[in-house]
């Protein structure tokens, strides 16, 4: 019963689903960033919306709002809770 | 007790200055840590009594600030650290909370801990408990947190982590005087405090005590407590810390990074994931483990107010608009409120604050006028370069009053984090991002009022070199506080009906001016790929008045300290080279004027010397004497311009404003005062903003080139506005 397996970036507003794993590309260090603001395998991640301008991205990830480019969010990839 | 100035750059775990230690003396030395908005600063207030929290702008506490806490009869020095998610240093400020915990681990660290987001803030505590430093928990906000239906047993966390968690709610000092105790027992060693040693699984487990036991031999003494952070940073592959290592283990180097490549590889494969997500995700365990066993949650919707102010501000539509609304708030509410309103009681009736500071340096002057048939010379000087120089300063103090309550009131709500997330998209077309907006806002950018010095202190949350030096060159073009008294001068002298358009034109060009200059450097001398934005948005809290307050009386008591010192003593140098050489007396042996005597002097022969090229911008000598000084500080350029016209005044307009003098000057058009507005604006950042650049960079050659491009950019605007204004009729 698992939903298909989309990146952050692609997800819409309000829909919500659970971290897989953080891609490997991206400049250094952004890895370690996004694990440390919480961003880590089996957490429940919202996407709240996207700022007037399309981008960055709002998320709440344990309780915290975060702001990501699509750029890093495109990083994330994540399954998406079927409602 | 000064601020502890610690700058560092890159990041290593011990490259740093030597500890101010001497300078500390013997009292023992407690640290503030904790997340960022987890209220560190108001715990720090509320500790030390202290009214030097400066600075902390949003996410950025510029420098670590010292205060002195008495507990029993001993002074402690309590150091408020800049906020971290993390002791992977990311940002400069995460380097520098880093390196000071490592380099000189206080007598203990006090945890700021938000107990409305306990997971999240404990995964920073897990990480304080590895360097087996002593740690006190203040589980702050705890207020809010019942407020919300959570409820944190506090005993039951201090158990498990083995450490003392006292709860406290900073901005009403509740619990400080517990935490104050808990400290100096700590200190004292009449509360031993022994962290639990976390522990992360025995995979992990077994490589970190491996690696912990290489170590040992290799760390320096003070650092060997930490033997276990450290290996568990080798784990997670942390830069600095492996460079560190690396040349703590001299010949050895290679041997202990093949036991690092070994453990890695090892937790790899067992786990089939990369260590350092295996050590972040352990960590978090052991953080929502304690959370899950501490904390009660009465089911509620926890940010609810938050989130609909946010539905509305973050909104696609109605966010920019807001923006803009604000931003009208903040001049209407600072020149209505400083200026128009008259609203102060005082001799003949109401008048408006700066009123008041303007009337007692106008009576001032009268005291002083008895002094001119006596001593021409002294009454030139007290009148000129210090009653009408630096009083033409403080008669602005009201208006950087209100505006700097505003914009703190602004930075204390949390509105400040969502201006980056709204703009961060306009402003990467430029070679910007989000966060550079920050520094941006703090420098001026919400309209005046802001600090290029601060600002660029500000770009330390830049992670990327580029992305820092070019918010720091655009920085200074914003309209700081210095830059209010030329506008206000000469918009009441030419513009008087048209007082917000022109601030509002002005306020846009500075943007426009900033954001084409970023997208050329960034296209040109620091041509790059833009680098990652990840930003907490944090719940919005209503400004606690005391410290709005503060914050804001601190900035402008800098305001004031600094006219009082550094432009006075500019003002006195600019009137000596003004009053200096005397004219010899005419043929018909009167004196000369006093106009005479000014355009004589060395100031009036270097104003002119200027003058064939400066011409092209309207400017004529006088105002190339005004200009030169501000090189120095923005301020200046209105004192000077006090300082030549009431030298040069005739005795019937002694006691007219500058504005109305200038007004009836000869030459001065309302096209001349636009093109002096601009080029005020834009050139050469002062010497204290050049200072700080060049701290920051490490470098002369980027304050060099800002002062060199800006001061083109300035002229060549200012010309152009000029000359083509001319054309068109209008001068």
């Amino acid at each position: 019963m698992t939903a298909a397996l989309k990146r952050l970036s692609g997800m819409l507003d309000g829909e919500r689903g659970h971290i897989v794993r953080i891609g490997r590309t991206g400049p250094r260090g952004i890895r370690q960033r996004l694990l440390d603001m919480g961003i880590t395998r089996g957490a429940e991640v919202l996407v709240v919306r996207r700022a007037p301008m399309g981008d960055p991205i709002e998320v709440v990830v344990k309780n915290y709002h975060l702001a990501l480019r699509e750029q890093e969010a495109a990083l994330i990839e994540v399954e998406p809770v079927v409602p | 007790m000064g601020p502890v100035r610690r700058r560092r750059r890159g990041g290593g775990a011990r490259d740093g200055a030597p500890a101010p230690d001497g300078a500390r003396g013997a009292a023992p030395l407690i640290a503030l840590a904790g997340n960022p908005n987890a209220g560190k600063t108001s715990l720090f207030n509320a500790l030390t009594g202290s009214v030097q929290q400066v600075s902390n702008y949003p996410g950025v506490t510029v420098e670590c600030k010292e205060g002195t806490l008495r507990a029993g009869d001993r002074p402690y020095t309590v150091v408020d650290l800049p906020g971290t998610y993390s002791l992977t240093a990311y940002s400069q400020e995460e380097a520098v909370a880093r390196d000071f915990l490592l380099n000189h681990p206080p007598g203990v660290i006090v945890n700021v801990v938000d107990a409305t987001n306990l997971e999240r803030n404990l995964y920073f505590t897990v990480q304080l408990l590895e360097t087996r430093t002593p740690v006190i928990i203040a589980l702050n906000m705890v207020d809010l947190a019942e407020r919300r239906g959570i409820r944190v047993d506090h005993t039951a966390l201090s158990k498990m982590l083995g450490v003392p968690v006292i709860p406290t709610v900073g901005s009403r000092g509740t619990g400080v005087e517990a935490l104050a105790e808990a400290c100096a027992g700590v200190i004292e060693g009449t509360h031993p405090v022994m962290p639990t040693q976390v522990r992360y699984g025995h995979v992990v487990d077994e490589e970190v005590d491996g690696l912990a036991e290489t170590l040992g031999g290799l760390l320096p003494a003070d650092a060997r407590r930490a033997a276990l952070w450290f290996a568990v940073k080798l784990l997670e592959s942390d830069e600095p810390v492996s460079a560190e290592v690396a040349r703590l283990a001299g010949p050895r180097a290679a041997e202990l990074e093949a036991a690092i490549a070994a453990a890695v590889a090892r937790m790899e494969r067992h786990y089939d994931d990369d260590a350092a997500t295996i050590v972040a995700e352990r960590r978090y365990g052991v953080a929502a483990g304690a959370a899950r066993q501490c904390v009660h949650i009465t089911p509620q919707s926890r940010r609810d107010t938050t989130e609909k102010i946010d539905a509305v501000v973050c909104n696609r539509a109605a966010g920019p608009v807001i923006l803009v609304g604000v931003v009208a708030a903040l001049f209407f509410w600072v020149f209505k409120l400083s200026d128009e309103w008259a609203w102060i009681p005082w001799p003949g009736g109401w008048t408006s604050p700066t009123g008041v500071v303007e009337g007692c340096f106008e009576a001032l002057s009268g005291l002083l006028d008895g002094l001119r048939p006596g001593w021409p010379m002294l009454h030139s000087l007290l009148d000129a370069a210090l009653v009408k120089g630096v009083g033409g300063v403080l008669g602005f103090v009201p208006l950087i009053f209100f505006m700097f309550l505003f914009i703190a009131a602004l930075e204390d709500s949390g509105y400040i984090a969502r201006v980056a997330f709204i703009l961060d998209r306009l402003l990467r077309v430029f070679g910007l991002q989000g966060k550079s907006i920050i520094a941006l806002i703090v420098s001026g950018g919400l309209g005046a009022g802001g600090c290029a010095v601060p600002g660029v202190m500000a770009t330390r949350t830049l992670r990327e070199e580029k992305d820092r030096i070019i918010t720091m060159l655009v920085a200074p073009f914003m309209n700081c506080g210095a830059k209010m008294p030329v506008y206000a001068v000469l918009i009441a002298a030419f513009f008087p009906d048209r007082r917000m358009p022109l601030m509002l034109l002005l306020w846009g060009l500075s943007w426009v001016v900033a954001l084409c200059a970023a997208w050329v450097l960034r296209r040109t001398v620091l041509r790059g790929e833009q680098t990652p934005f990840v930003m907490e948005l944090p719940p919005y809290h209503l400004p606690v008045p005391r410290g709005v307050l503060l914050h804001t009386a601190e900035r402008t008591w800098l305001y004031i300290r600094k006219a009082g010192t550094v432009i006075l003593a500019i003002n006195i140098l600019l009137w000596a080279v003004m009053y200096f050489p005397r004219p010899p007396a005419n043929a018909d042996g009167t004196a000369p004027s006093p106009s005479e005597a000014v355009a004589h002097s060395f100031a009036g022969r270097a104003g002119r010397a200027l003058e064939p090229v400066t011409a092209a911008a309207g400017f004529d000598w006088r105002v190339n004497i005004a200009l030169i000084g501000g090189f120095a500080a923005k301020e200046v350029v209105i004192g000077a311009m006090a300082t030549v016209y009431a030298m040069e005044e005739d005795a019937e307009d002694a006691d007219a404003s500058l504005s109305a003098r200038l007004r009836g000057a000869p030459g001065w058009t309302p096209l001349r005062a636009f093109a002096m507005m601009l080029f005020v604006m834009l050139y050469a950042p002062c010497v204290t903003t050049i200072a700080v650049i060049r701290r920051e960079t490490g470098t002369w050659k980027w304050p060099l080139f800002a002062t060199v491009y800006a001061t083109t950019i300035a002229f060549i605007l200012a010309a152009a506005v000029f000359q083509g204004g001319r054309l068109l009729g209008l001068g």
